[in-house]
């Protein structure tokens, strides 16, 4: 048993986090913010480096790696606060022309909700009659649709790997505040109170880890649902305690830590019914579908 | 990344799932919870159908995925736990086989493995909890012997162990984490004294050690004199690796029996006994899985866990105590009833936050030795 990351696996992490820091670093993210549009070269850039490609048989002009090279790359994504219907998009390679390449944007109706319909060139599910949110993410325009959507647990699974890679991001800006900030005379992250936050912060992270690259491995469906759950409480909670932790300046639009909590919370509620999720699990008991 | 194991890791399985089957209706009815001197008998006459068949080393010399079949398959099979014999086999074993002399690991390491011998851990003290470095218990050199006075608490199974891991501070003056030496005290020497201690639960789990001018022989130390807090710390890292690998996989057997009471009394039908169900399964599946990552990390690295324990332990003391309060919630009037199963467990679960350093200590050990943040007060 090596239920650890191969050499070619970490560096496959080791590109997409590079190609993500040069494109859509700290600058771009805020830019991006202020823009609200989707960056459509950098779409195709992704396109062109196999992200969307990652899981297509290399007989289709894909990259022909599996689930867990997959998810590796979606954490990135999702630590790099990448906006865009990405898992859609990634799901719609092979199938849809033009998703493989970055050359067309594909959006998804998920949860009763589909992101960035404006923006997107295909839309798969019924996204007739959408009503247009004033969305909490200012990355994330959102429309709410008419029926739910049929739960995917691929969708589910590479949604937990972008809360991974968010949650990850919020508990290392977390403990770099913790390090600097002094109040006191001496850096809050001496305070055990504020220490109690960034572990607590690290323990989710790692279990939600562990739970994800699990499910990645076995592609078992109550393994997938036990990630999603695990993913979206790392997230949530791991950017609320980061935001506890930055005080007063934890409320400004000015610190990134909203943007971490508020693509959370939209990823939470696309990932699919959690009460779906936690009854699937509950049948598992049983041994019983749910 | 993978979960598979290798042709010679199945085997192992399969050949142990072999011998569990013949070897378990073997075993003598379990002694009852207070009954020392039985469930002394017991786990050592487990531990030498272990070592008989030639499993007693596996928590030593196998390889961390073999160990975590060996406690999966075991568990599994609803086969005794090591019991008594813990101390010896994950605490004083592994570290006189790091630290000792070949005369010391001559000496008592085969008992351990045979099941001859059991150890208890004399570490805590009143007013040195969580704190060890700041214990007490006193020993001065008189020609070759140690001379110790002083007491220990929460030492589980004193009153039936032949041995103690004993620290004791051999100087006064040095820094706190300097002046600490291990000695291997018998348990029969003059000067020695157990008082059991009455736990929350109604069980006697563990002692009092009251040590009045108890003498040692210097040979019984191990390592060197004012070094025992590095000799401490390979045994510590030890306890939070890999000692709770059985107990999850109980857990997950557990949580099953939960469900299916729940089912039969109907307290299944309300949608919220369900998904709080369905949340613990998705714990105990990720703690499952961290376990194995962990071990795997280990496996990669050359064997010894590292301070990911502490991760492991404080969030697997949380869940463990959430699953008996879940099962409280199923058995409904009848979990204040101690003659139903899981009250107990209930119970014993609130050690699980306490024991081995508190969930504080080890946010702060997860803090200051992962995150890197400063000392904190």
């Amino acid at each position: 048993m090596r239920f650890q990351p191969t050499e070619d696996q970490l560096a496959l992490r080791a590109g997409v986090r590079g190609l993500l820091e040069r494109r859509f670093g700290r600058d771009a993210l805020r830019a991006a913010v202020d823009s609200g549009g989707l960056d459509r070269r950098l779409w195709r850039e992704l396109g062109e480096a196999g992200f969307f490609a990652l899981r297509l048989p290399e007989a289709e002009g894909g990259v022909g790696l599996g689930l867990p090279e997959a998810v590796l790359a979606f954490e990135e994504a999702g630590r790099a606060l990448l906006p865009g219907p990405l898992v859609a998009t990634h799901l719609a390679a092979g199938t849809v022309p033009g998703a493989a390449t970055g050359e067309t944007v594909v959006t998804a109706v998920h949860g009763g909700l589909v992101t960035w319909l404006d923006g997107a060139d295909v839309v798969r599910g019924d996204a007739a009659g959408a009503v247009p949110l004033r969305s909490v993410d200012p990355l994330t325009p959102l429309h709410r649709a008419a029926v739910a959507g049929a739960p995917d647990p691929l969708f589910m699974l590479l949604t937990a790997a972008e809360q991974l890679g968010t949650a990850g991001r919020a508990g290392e800006l977390a403990v770099r505040y913790a390090r600097t900030r002094e109040q006191f005379g001496r850096p809050i992250g001496a305070f055990q109170a504020v220490q109690r936050l960034c572990a607590e912060s690290l323990v989710r992270v790692e279990v939600a880890r562990a739970a994800v690259y699990a499910a990645a491995v076995t592609a078992d469906p109550v393994d997938m649902a036990a990630a999603r759950l695990l993913a979206d409480e790392a997230a949530v909670r791991g950017a609320r305690d980061c935001l506890q932790v930055h005080g007063g300046m934890g409320f400004t639009w000015e610190a990134d830590v909203h943007l971490c909590l508020k693509r959370a919370w939209v990823r939470a509620q696309c990932g699919g019914s959690v009460t779906e999720s936690e009854e699937l699990l509950a049948g598992d008991l049983l041994g019983e579908p749910a | 990344m993978d979960l598979a194991h290798t042709p010679e890791e199945d085997e192992f399985r399969a050949r142990l799932r072999e011998w569990l089957a013949k070897a378990l209706p073997s075993l003598p009815p379990k002694p009852s919870p207070d009954d020392w001197p039985g469930r002394r008998a017991y786990d050592l006459g487990w531990q030498r159908m272990l070592y008989d068949a030639g499993y007693a080393d596996v928590h030593w010399d196998a390889s961390p995925t073999t160990r975590l079949i060996f406690l999966e398959e075991t568990e599994k099979a609803g086969a005794p736990y090591v019991g008594a014999n813990f101390v010896g086999l994950l605490h004083a074993g592994p570290t006189i086989a790091a630290e000792g002399t070949a005369g010391q690991r001559a000496r008592w390491l085969p008992p351990i493995l045979r099941g001859d011998e059991v150890w208890c851990q004399g570490f805590s003290e009143p007013d040195a909890g969580s704190d060890l470095a700041s214990l007490r218990t006193r020993a001065r050199k008189d020609g070759d012997h140690y001379v110790v006075s002083g007491s220990k608490i929460w030492t589980s199974h004193a009153e039936v162990a032949d041995w103690c891991e004993l620290l004791v501070r051999t100087d006064g003056d040095a820094p706190r984490h300097r002046g600490i030496t291990w000695l291997a005290m018998p348990m029969d020497a003059p000067g020695v004294t157990v008082r059991p201690l009455r736990t929350l639960a109604g069980s006697t789990e563990f002692a009092e050690v009251f040590l009045d001018e108890v003498r040692v022989p210097v040979a019984n130390r191990v390592g060197e004199e004012n070094d025992g807090w590095r000799v401490t710390m390979v045994t510590l890292s030890f306890e939070r690796g890999t000692a709770f690998v059985g107990e999850v996989v109980a857990c997950r057997r557990v949580l099953g029996e939960v469900a299916r009471e729940a089912r039969a009394n109907g307290r299944w039908d309300d949608p919220a006994v369900r998904r709080r169900l369905g949340r613990l399964n998705a714990e105990f599946r990720a703690l499952w899985r961290l376990t194995q990552w962990n071990v795997s990390e280990a496996e990669a690295s050359g064997g010894m866990p590292g301070v990911g324990g502490s991760v492991f332990k404080l969030r697997y003391s949380r869940a463990r105590q959430e699953l008996y309060d879940a099962a409280a919630e199923v058995l409904g009037a009848a979990s204040l009833d101690l003659d139903r199963r899981w009250v107990l467990d209930r119970l014993s679960s609130l050690s699980y936050t306490i024991a081995a350093g508190t969930s504080e200590i080890q946010r702060n050990i997860v803090a200051e030795r992962i995150l890197g943040l400063p000392k904190g007060r």
